[in-house]
C-alpha cells in the first residue's frame, strides 16, 4: 500500500539525532510490548508479513505521531482482533480496569490455552536461534542472472509490497541472485509463499532521483522476480 | 555504544520493583494498554510469563554489537576468515554461534578505500539482531529512513562523518529477508593489536556503515 511507512526520498523529517549510550529499551512498556509481539508470534497466527502489515495499516497521522513500539503495540491489537484471539471489547474493559487500578490477579497456576500451540522459555530459544526458514528449498529457474538490466513494475497494491515507492517504474542492474525466497506480497494477503528468486538489484542514484544526484552513489534494493521485468 | 544495560531511562511506573512512592501515578497511554494487553494474554494462557522475561533478557543483555564486532575483528586478522564471510556470510556467523531470528539470511558488505557502504529499512526496521541486537531509535526514525537513499552523504554528516567526493556510496536498502552487515575498514596503527583489542574499537555504527572506525586511543 502506499501508506506513510514508505519513507525512502520524503523530505522534511529532519536530522538524524543518535543517542549517546543509547539503552536497548526506553521504557518497561517497551520490554513487554517486544516481548508480547515476539512472543504471540509463535502462535502461528499470522507471518512475518503479515504483522509488518498490521503496523502500515495504522493511520498516517496517528503513525507519524508516535513512536516505533507504539507502532507494535498499534499493529499487535489489530492482529489479535483480527484473528479472533480477542475481542475489542475485552481489550477495551480491561484498559478499563487497569486505568481504574482495577487489575485482576494473574491466575495463580498459569495453563497453556487449548487449541493452540503456546511455547515456553526452551522452545523459544531454539526458536529464536534457529530462526524462520524465509528461503525457500525448492529447484526454480531464475527470470534474471546477474548483470541483466531490469526495470521495476510500476504496481501500486492496496496490500503489502516491498516494492518500495521510489524504486516503481525504474531501470537497474541485477547484482547478484539471493536464491529463492516467500514472496512478501502474498504471504501477507493470504498465505500465500509463492516462492520466487529474490536478487540485489542496483540502481543509480541520477535514475532514482534525477541529474542534480551524485554519479557515485547507487542503492541496492531486494526484489523478487514479480516485481520485475527485462529492460 | 551497547554497554549500557542500566535502566536509568525508566519513566514508567508499572512495574513491581519501580521506586517507592510512584505507585500511585495513573498509568497512561502506551504502557496502560500494553498492560492491560498482557493481562489478558496471560490470563487466556495465550503467552507464558517466563517466556516474555527470558526474551527480553535476551534481547536486553545476551545479544548485541558486541557480537559483530568479534566477526569483524576476526575478518581483519584472518583472510581465511574474510574470504568466508563475504562468501558465506552466515555460516561464517555461525562459526560463532551468531544464528537465528533476523539474521537468517545475512550478506556482509565491505568497505574499501574506494567504497563506503550504508544500511538502511526504508519500510520498517528490518536490521540483522543476532549480530547488531536490537536497532537503535534513530535507525527506526523517520529522517534516517528517508533520507538515508536519497541523500546518504547528508545523513553521515550528521554522524559527523565526511568521505572523499570520490568515494563511491552503495546504500542497501533492506527490503526482503537479506541481513546486511557492513565490514569496515580497519583502520590505520592498529598492526601489533590482538582479536580482542581491535573488537573493542569495532562501533556499532561502523557495522551499520553510518560511521567509520577510528584508530587507538593515545
Amino acid at each position: 500500500m502506499n501508506g506513510v511507512h514508505d519513507m525512502g526520498g520524503m523530505h522534511g523529517f529532519g536530522p538524524v539525532e543518535p543517542e549517546p549510550n543509547e539503552p536497548v529499551f526506553h521504557s518497561e512498556w517497551e520490554r513487554r510490548t517486544f516481548a508480547l509481539t515476539v512472543s504471540t508470534g509463535f502462535l502461528g497466527k499470522w507471518n512475518i508479513d503479515m504483522s509488518r502489515h498490521s503496523r502500515e495499516v495504522m493511520p498516517p497521522a496517528e503513525y507519524l505521531a508516535t513512536s516505533y513500539y507504539e507502532h507494535w503495540l498499534w499493529g499487535l491489537e489489530h492482529m489479535l482482533v483480527e484473528q479472533g484471539l480477542l475481542t475489542r471489547d475485552e481489550i477495551e474493559a480491561r484498559v478499563a480496569a487497569v486505568k481504574a487500578g482495577e487489575t485482576p490477579a494473574p491466575p495463580r497456576e498459569w495453563k497453556p490455552a487449548a487449541g493452540v500451540k503456546v511455547i515456553g522459555p526452551g522452545e523459544q530459544e531454539r526458536l529464536l536461534s534457529t530462526g524462520n526458514p524465509f528461503r525457500v528449498d525448492v529447484e526454480m529457474p531464475p527470470r534474471f542472472k546477474a548483470g541483466d538490466r531490469v526495470r521495476t513494475r510500476n504496481n501500486h497494491p492496496l496490500g503489502h509490497t516491498r516494492l518500495p515507492r521510489y524504486a516503481r517504474a525504474k531501470t537497474g542492474r541485477i547484482d547478484r541472485d539471493h536464491g529463492v525466497f516467500v514472496f512478501p506480497d502474498t504471504n501477507a494477503a493470504r498465505r500465500d509463499k509463492k516462492p520466487q528468486h529474490c536478487y540485489s538489484v542496483r540502481f543509480d542514484a541520477r535514475e532514482l532521483w534525477g541529474p542534480e544526484a551524485p554519479a557515485n552513489e547507487f542503492v541496492h534494493i531486494d526484489l523478487w522476480d514479480d516485481y520485475l521485468d527485462l529492460a | 555504544m551497547w554497554a549500557t544495560m542500566s535502566h536509568d531511562h525508566d519513566h514508567d511506573h508499572d512495574h513491581d520493583h519501580d521506586h517507592p512512592g510512584e505507585h500511585d501515578a495513573p498509568l497512561t497511554g502506551p504502557a496502560l494498554r500494553v498492560k492491560a494487553l498482557e493481562s489478558l494474554l496471560v490470563e487466556k494462557g495465550l503467552v507464558d510469563p517466563s517466556a516474555l522475561d527470558q526474551l527480553i533478557d535476551r534481547y536486553e543483555t545476551k545479544v548485541g554489537p558486541r557480537n559483530g564486532a568479534r566477526v569483524v575483528a576476526r575478518a581483519w586478522v584472518d583472510p581465511a576468515f574474510k574470504r568466508r564471510l563475504l562468501e558465506d556470510t552466515s555460516a561464517a556467523m555461525a562459526e560463532f554461534g551468531y544464528t537465528g531470528r533476523q539474521g537468517e539470511n545475512m550478506v556482509a558488505v565491505e568497505n574499501t578505500p574506494g567504497v563506503h557502504n550504508m544500511v538502511v529499512c526504508t519500510l520498517c526496521s528490518c536490521y540483522p539482531w543476532p549480530v547488531l541486537g536490537l536497532p537503535p531509535v534513530w535507525y527506526k526514525s523517520a529522517p534516517y529512513r528517508s533520507r538515508a537513499v536519497i541523500d546518504p552523504r547528508g545523513v553521515l554528516k550528521d554522524f559527523g562523518v565526511t568521505l572523499p567526493a570520490g568515494t563511491e556510496i552503495r546504500v542497501w536498502d533492506s527490503t526482503a529477508e537479506l541481513r546486511y552487515l557492513v565490514l569496515p575498514m580497519r583502520p590505520a596503527g592498529t598492526e601489533g593489536m590482538s582479536e580482542e583489542q581491535l573488537a573493542d574499537l569495532v562501533t556499532r555504527d561502523s557495522m551499520i556503515g553510518t560511521g567509520v572506525v577510528g584508530g587507538p586511543a593515545r
